[in-house]
């Protein structure tokens, strides 16, 4: 598997380490309730198809990514910058 | 208390030849990290210019002027080998002993490489002044190439006898064909 | 025999027998050419087997190389070089080859059919393990690993290219040929010693001169591209995914020191033309697994290639065209055919050697060797006297690379064949005979236009010059098994026949997974790349369904097998991970110290002493040094971090449960990290060296992925924040100083003096060493008035010598791991044994440092009941009751009368020591609502070690409770 850092270009899978959902760019605020957060902590859909999760280009420039990909086609649509992502 | 004595990285690990491929330290009199602030990226590269004549190069690339080199070094990290004031600009932070520097060059350099490194360092995509984070077996380095057949590697100083041991193996098994 | 006299020979040995070969042939033809026909025995039933074809998908002629620990089985003698004094074994036989005792399993055949194993076997249940399971194993089998270390050197290696074709037939080449002409960075692999394919092995002319020269002037024009790289002795395995492939090279020539016996590559290929070829397929009837019987293309290749002939009266038995073309290059340098046998009435042959039109081979004779054939034809039984046949069924195109990614091939009737699906791997496109296309000059178009298609699609101009070539049709008429009785072999390296399909069937098992799993055809080293196509085929009939509705097995990587020793290259050894050495690493090697791993670090266990027999006996006098003189220990492989930036005080209060943002220049303060789900991810000292500037501690063992935590605080949580931070921790190498001698000893090295109030608790700052700026933090991780000095990692190693030989002027010395830890246990300072990813702050005592005041990682999860019930296993301490009674870490806790059972657990020990300072055995643990059961005893067992002791619940802090030695 390989994918595009928008620094380093396309890199194998072995330099990034993988984190989950990308949901953890839209961390609730501290008083937005136990629901709000169970969400955040712990539930996660598990979809056969398009996903946007966070990986770290550990092995690389340090950058954190947010790649879409495709678990039934394994395609990689693209990383951005996690910073870089409007919330 | 007597005085200190300093040493470097691979002190007692280099120089080395295997065939045609020699390894030796590269002692950079100082390394300093430069990670500008928010919206300082443009005020540093100015500042640079003036203190050591060249700004911060684009990702992946590696520029020198001179005896100064600044290497591109991670997300929004450049590396000098020189003493900059940046204050209120960027966070600089010493890295002068936290790096081991290598130059491993010579025939057949590409292929010992292609051993240990999972990117395409071959000549027509990683040119000189092409600077990479990437891995080196199992440890994360930076690799720059410096002409047709030198390369020159960081590594953590305390992996220095690790990237010693693995260059050795490659290059022996590289010229043993 | 041979045709021609050879130049040039080596002699190798097959059972300790020298055989003569010629240099760059396979042992396989150096066997035919001196007539040996018996090579193996097979899998299960000890059958004799000889050589069946050409090429990796060698079913039979497996033999072991060299013998002792450079020993190496399964090796398809196919595709192994003769060279000077190789040792080469068969295997699977005893006690030879010829006599093999095992071969008894043939004579039991009828009893050891498809499934016999797991009707038989069945019960006693217990008897499986023990007793059935090692005599099948030793049964059946093949060759057998000498069991000891693999000193041999392996290879990987990673390869990057526009185009990769795969194979270097007249497909590939024509493909490479109009990349790389086109200026594509062109790979070509192919996993023969010589480029060439089927150019090699046929009788064919391309462009007006014969194959092979063709070939030769193809590679030399290849060779002089310096955009193109050949790769042979080269076998792509595996298509994986983003264009990556897996391939295994067999490193040529012979061995030597340093010298890889094979190279595993990575091959990333923005496009990859697959020309694979086809394999031909065997027939199946009655005995048709003599030695001597082999694949009809196989014998071309043997003749036409390596000048061998596997036989002095060859027949030839096939369905289709193509068998014929053995007969005639057989006849054309004089070996006699015995009989030309197609199983279709319709086809016209003219040769002057016997033609059986529509007939068949129904029996066979000879033990060790083919001596005659039984063919039907015309309703009539004839035998013919013969020592070689020459088999065809047709041809099954390679689509196995294209199903690695899950794609299924389709079924093409006029062939008789699968398919590649296309669009199967992304970026891959199938070409020749691999894609169906079976005549020259449709290979080389082929070739030629997809490589071109290609080109386009990076942007280049290719040309299409295609040469011509031999263009007869393929034509065929499907024969899978012939009617009648006897074992028609179908998987033979694994001993399936054509009846262990049919009873699959029968006994319901008609998914083709499942009569695979049932029979295992298609599971032995070779996955069935002969067999499939004929097993479907057999399996569609006995179920009276079609072949496309049976559909195929899936097929996986690797394509031809991979050792285990080639993929973890340099993996072994010091190369099994990359070893972080401090800058006392050689003193304390030259103290004596034995090493212990800490992560990728090495840090000395204790430093022994002469007279000393025991680590205890060192630790103790070590614990000693700190607790009354002064002790030096490296602590350089804790995480050290810098921060800075306008921000870099708020990214700490958001890290941290505590506040930092209120913490004073020059001071140090203890830290507690959550993670967001409320557990404590980690601990340490940051201590504020200026306005926005920080250096943050983290425990040894969580340093990397604190530094990954943080930057995912910076990138992903709160980009908000201006602060940079940068690890520090290869920058300096630090020491602990700690005892009461601590600042006596510091100042010996210090160029100005510090004092109580210069260097209070908890303070920090720049001191000057002999000229050396260095750092220097107040703070104590043994309880005792103790420092952090950290130097550039340059003097590290100096500054260890001079502080440990100074140390011991004033009684103390350095300490190492052991001492350490009894240090921290006497102080109940934790360690990642007790914040071990499952506890809280409230579980450590610690939740009051939580601030409410701002907002941080794990406040919210913190504050749920669950994570604050007090009935929640707490940090304790406990002490053994009886002075001479053991503590042991991962022990669990029970109440003095209940039943040791893990309903009763009342918690467990995590850290335990003997300290000298206390003069027993204490340790820390968890258990239910500890804090309100100190003075309890309790018992703890250790079921694994067999050790009970009982135990007094008391406080975690067992020495010096209100740090006053410390501050002092």
């Amino acid at each position: 598997m390989r994918i595009e850092c928008p620094n380093c270009g396309e890199r194998d899978r072995r330099e990034f380490t993988y984190q989950g959902d990308a949901l953890a760019l839209r961390r609730p605020a501290v008083d937005a309730g136990e629901q709000a957060w169970d969400d955040y902590l712990h539930n996660r859909d598990n979809p056969a198809g398009e996903t946007k999760d966070l990986w770290f280009h550990e092995a690389g420039c340090g950058a954190w990514l947010v790649v879409e990909r495709n678990t039934v086609t394994h395609t990689v649509q693209g990383a951005v910058l996690a910073e870089k992502v409007k919330r | 208390m007597a005085n200190l004595i300093a040493l470097t990285p691979c002190h007692a690990l280099l120089p080395v030849t295997i065939g045609r491929i020699s390894v030796t330290e590269i002692t950079p009199a100082q390394l300093m990290s430069i990670a500008p602030f928010a919206g300082k990226q443009k005020a540093v590269t100015a500042q640079l210019k003036v203190q050591v004549g060249i700004g911060l190069p684009a990702a992946n690339r590696c520029v020198s002027k001179d005896n100064v080199t600044v290497w591109w070094f991670g997300h929004g990290v450049w590396l000098v080998n020189a003493d900059v004031a940046l204050n209120g600009l960027a966070a600089v932070t010493d890295q002068t002993d936290a790096w081991a520097v290598i130059a491993i060059a010579g025939g057949g350099i590409e292929d010992v490489l292609a051993r240990l490194v999972p990117i395409d360092l071959r000549a027509s995509h990683f040119g000189v002044g092409s600077t990479a984070r990437t891995m080196l077996g199992h440890m994360n380095v930076a690799i720059t190439r410096k002409d047709a057949r030198a390369f020159e590697i960081m590594v953590m100083r305390s992996m220095a006898g690790t990237l010693v041991h693995d260059l050795e193996a490659a290059t022996r098994g590289v010229a043993a064909r | 025999m041979r045709l021609r006299r050879p130049e040039n020979t080596v002699t190798f040995t097959f059972d300790g027998r020298p055989v003569e070969g010629v240099p760059g042939e396979p042992v396989a033809a150096a066997l035919i050419a001196n007539g040996i026909k018996l090579v193996a025995r097979s899998f299960k039933y000890h059958r004799p087997r000889g050589v069946m074809s050409a090429g990796s998908e060698e079913q039979n002629a497996l033999v072991t190389v060299r013998r002792g620990v450079q020993s190496e089985p399964n090796i398809r003698a196919t595709m192994l070089e003769v060279a000077e004094g190789l040792e080469v074994f068969s295997q699977n036989a005893w006690p030879s080859l010829h006599y093999d005792m095992m071969g008894v399993n043939d004579i039991l055949a009828p009893f050891l059919g498809a499934g016999f194993y797991y009707k038989t076997f069945m019960w006693p249940r217990a008897f499986w393990e023990k007793l059935y399971e090692p005599i099948i194993r030793r049964a059946a089998g093949l060759g057998e690993l000498n069991g000891e270390t693999n000193l041999d050197t392996y290879e990987k290696a990673f390869a990057f290219c526009d185009v990769l074709v795969i194979g270097a037939g007249p497909t590939g080449l024509m493909a490479a040929l109009t990349a790389g002409r086109a200026g594509a960075d062109v790979i070509i692999a192919d996993e023969d010693s010589a480029m060439g394919g089927r150019l090699l092995r046929e009788v064919e002319e391309v462009d007006g001169k014969p194959g092979a020269a063709w070939v030769a002037d193809a590679l030399v024009e290849l060779e002089a591209m310096p955009n193109v790289r050949l790769m042979t002795r080269t076998t792509v395995t595996g298509a994986y995914d983003q264009g990556t492939f897996g391939a295994l090279e067999r490193v040529a020539g012979p061995r030597a020191p340093d010298k890889p016996l094979e190279c595993f590559w990575r091959i990333v290929a923005k496009r990859a033309i697959l020309c694979a070829g086809a394999l031909e397929r065997p027939i199946a009837f009655p005995n048709n697994d003599r030695p001597g019987i082999m694949m009809a293309g196989a014998v071309r290749a043997y003749v036409n290639r390596w000048g061998v002939v596997p036989g002095k009266a060859v027949t030839v038995f096939g369905n289709n065209d193509d068998a014929h073309r053995t007969a005639r290059d057989l006849a054309a340098v004089g070996v006699k055919i015995a009989a030309l046998i197609d199983s279709r009435e319709e086809v016209e042959v003219n040769a002057d050697y016997p033609v059986f039109t529509g007939g068949q081979v129904v029996g066979t004779r000879g033990r060790h060797g083919l001596k005659s054939i039984t063919v039907v034809h015309s309703g009539g039984h004839h035998e013919i006297i013969t020592d070689c046949l020459a088999v065809s069924g047709g041809w099954n195109p390679s689509v196995h690379l294209t199903c690695h990614m899950n794609g299924r091939p389709i079924w093409r009737e006029d062939i008789a064949s699968f398919v590649p699906t296309p669009g199967s791997i992304p970026g891959l496109v199938a070409a020749g005979a691999c894609n169906g296309v079976f005549s020259t000059a449709g290979c080389l178009e082929e070739g030629a236009n997809v490589a071109a298609d290609v080109a386009r699609g990076l942007g280049l101009k290719p040309k299409v010059t295609v040469p011509p070539a031999d263009a007869s049709a393929f034509a065929m008429k499907p024969l899978w098994a012939v009617p009648g009785k006897g074992r028609k072999w179908v998987d033979f390296q694994n001993d399936v026949h054509v009846k262990d399909i049919q009873q699959a069937a029968q006994e319901n098992f008609r998914s083709v997974e499942h009569m695979k799993r049932y029979t295992t055809q298609g599971m032995a080293p070779d996955q069935g790349k002969s067999s499939n196509v004929v097993a479907l085929a057999v399996l569609a009939d006995a179920t009276g369904r079609g072949i496309p509705e049976t559909g195929t097995t899936t097929f996986r990587p690797p394509y031809v097998p991979v050792p285990i020793a080639a993929m973890g290259a340099g993996s072994q050894g010091k190369g099994f991970a990359p070893e972080r050495l401090t800058t006392s690493h050689k003193a304390s090697l030259a103290a004596g110290a034995p090493m212990i791993e800490a992560g990728l670090w090495y840090r000395p266990s204790y430093f022994p002493m002469p007279g000393e027999t025991h680590w205890q006996q060192s630790c103790d006098r070590e614990v000693g040094y700190v607790r009354n003189a002064v002790g030096v220990c490296d602590v350089s492989t804790l995480g050290k971090i810098d921060i800075q930036g306008p921000d870099a005080a708020a990214l700490l209060d958001f890290v941290y449960v505590n506040t930092f943002s209120t913490l004073k220049i020059g001071r140090v303060r203890y830290g507690l990290m959550l993670r967001e789900d409320g557990h404590v991810m980690d601990d340490g000292t940051t201590a504020r060296l200026g306005p926005d500037h920080f250096v943050m501690t983290t425990t040894t063992a969580a340093a990397g992925l604190v530094m990954r935590y943080l930057e995912f605080v910076l990138q992903v949580l709160r980009p908000d924040l201006d602060a940079k931070i940068m690890s520090v921790t290869e920058q300096w190498a630090q020491f602990a100083v700690a005892g009461p001698q601590a600042r006596l000893l510091l100042n010996s090295a210090f160029d100005q003096e510090i004092t109580d109030d210069t260097w209070p608790f908890m303070a920090c700052g720049t001191v000057d060493v002999s000229g050396v700026q260095a750092r220097l933090f107040r703070i104590s991780f043994s309880g005792e008035h103790a420092y952090e000095i950290a130097v550039p990692a340059r003097y590290g190693e100096s500054l260890f010598r001079q502080l440990t030989a100074q140390a011991a002027v004033l009684g103390g010395g350095p300490y190492g791991m052991e001492a350490l830890n009894v240090l921290r246990i006497e102080k109940g300072f934790i360690t990642h044994a007790e914040i071990h990813g499952r506890t809280t702050a409230f579980d450590i005592g610690m939740d009051r440092m939580i601030s409410r005041k701002k907002d941080c990682i794990g406040q919210a999860a913190a504050a749920r009941p669950g994570l604050m019930d007090e009935t929640r296993e707490q940090l304790v301490g406990l002490r053994a009751v009886g002075s001479k009674d053991e503590l042991m870490a991962g022990a669990h806790l029970f109440e003095e009368d209940a039943v040791a059972s893990r309903v009763n657990s009342q918690g467990y020990m995590t850290s335990v020591c003997y300290s000298p300072t206390l003069q027993g055995n204490i340790g820390l643990g968890f258990l239910h609502s500890g804090r309100a059961r100190h003075g309890e005893v309790i018992r703890m067992v250790d079921h694994l070690r067999g050790v009970e002791t009982r135990a007094e619940v008391c406080d975690p802090v067992f020495f010096d409770p209100n740090g006053g030695r410390a501050r002092g």
